[in-house]
């Protein structure tokens, strides 16, 4: 039953109709959520100990990070789905991922450089942390470039999974940097074996935005996915019908 | 699975093998040039180069900030609790410059041991916390650090 329902799913037209059931409810949680964590991390937050006020900027920063590496993952996953069992759905939520995840690149490398400036004292440095992120928005670009110069989309498809692919050995580099190298960028603080070092009262707000960027990601790739496919299956006879019937 | 299914899987997974081992020899041998600061017992041990601008990254050592009287130039010990080093600065420190507190100085070691530094960075942790649970904590510590100082005193 449960291999039946991704079978089902990974048929173009049930896909379509399934998508846009969810949208609204991953609108709403979204919406719900951001105004939550936004509530408990800007109003209900205490500040820090050493950084007053301005770790808050953590509340964005962090979730959009944590997103540039998951929806990489997501991307490189979906596009080796897509090279072995030639699945057309995975290829479309991949290439549909590179955006969104190039968004969440660029949103972190400039919270982190806001954020950098009053409590490091500079707005960018070549540390390992910082590079290894900005060239992770480069690949994001590069996927990107590569789908759009590419006409057939079959192709175009191969061609930047194993991009993506090549691209995942930088996701572990990434995690790591601050702990191989010495980094002016510190250490994990949710991501480690033992207890978080964050208090309760800012791990809260921190994790309901890291959801709401989560439920964020699924709405754009849904949207993205969904014009994708009715661009690709235009000739079919469910697409034709869907005009059709509107 | 059908075989051809089967070699493309293996196709990819040798592919980020190859790709993860190739990156993994590089960055073994950049290992030093990816590290963005020295610490003081690699500068006094003399590997960092010398003359050169260089960044050393370190904890400012209690009770050694010592500031001119122009006002702006700043002396202090930059420890990494093996050797000291003394540093000496003249601008503007970022907010969160301390005593104990991690920074990164970037500048070149002088004749005279004293690194001249051109820029002063902060290093923050990576914990969060409230003021009053840090207050608390840091008087936990002193707490237990007195009591096993008394506790080593007595035979």
């Amino acid at each position: 039953m449960f291999n039946n329902f991704f079978h089902k799913l990974a048929s173009p037209k049930y896909f379509y109709g399934f998508s846009g059931r969810l949208l609204p409810w991953l609108a709403t949680g979204f919406i719900l959520l951001t105004l939550a964590g936004l509530y408990y991390g800007l109003v209900k937050a205490p500040p820090d100990y050493q950084q007053g006020d301005s770790y808050r900027i953590m509340f964005v920063h962090v979730p959009s990070a944590w997103m540039s590496l998951f929806i990489y993952v997501v991307m490189a996953g979906a596009g080796a789905i897509g090279l072995v069992w030639r699945i057309k759905l995975a290829e479309v939520i991949s290439i549909s991922s590179a955006s969104v995840g190039a968004s969440f690149t660029f949103l972190a490398l400039v919270t982190g450089s806001i954020w950098g400036k009053p409590m490091w004292g500079t707005w960018w440095v070549w540390d390992a942390r910082l590079t290894s992120e900005l060239i992770l928005l480069f690949l994001y670009l590069g996927i990107i470039a590569l789908h759009n110069a590419i006409d057939d989309k079959r192709i175009a498809a191969r061609a930047t999974a194993i991009l993506a692919i090549v691209g995942v050995v930088n996701i572990p580099i990434i995690h790591y940097s601050v702990e191989w190298w010495n980094t002016l960028h510190q250490g994990p603080t949710v991501t480690k074996f033992d207890a978080p070092s964050i208090h309760l009262s800012m791990l809260i707000p921190l994790l309901l935005m890291a959801v709401a960027f989560k439920l964020y990601y699924l709405m754009v790739v849904l949207m993205r996915a969904r014009c994708e496919v009715i661009e690709r299956e235009r000739n079919t006879g469910w697409v034709k019908q869907l005009v059709e019937s509107q | 699975m059908t075989p051809k299914r089967r070699n493309r899987i293996i196709l990819i997974v040798l592919m980020i093998a190859g790709v993860g081992i190739a990156t993994g020899f590089a960055l073994k041998a950049f290992n030093e040039n990816l590290m963005f600061f020295y610490q003081p017992s690699q500068v006094i041990a003399g590997e960092a180069p010398a003359g050169r601008l260089i960044r050393v990254g370190g904890l400012v050592t209690t009770g050694s900030v010592q500031r001119q009287p122009d006002g702006l130039t700043v002396q202090f010990a930059l420890t990494d609790n093996i050797e000291t080093i003394r540093i000496q600065y003249t601008g503007i420190l970022p907010d969160l410059f301390r005593e104990g507190q991690g920074i990164i100085a970037r500048g070149r070691l002088g004749d005279d041991r004293i690194f001249i530094a051109e820029e002063v960075l902060a290093k923050h942790d990576e914990n969060y916390m409230p003021p009053e649970v840090a207050d608390a904590l840091k008087a936990a510590h002193e707490k237990g650090v007195s009591e096993t100082g008394a506790a080593g005193t007595t035979p």
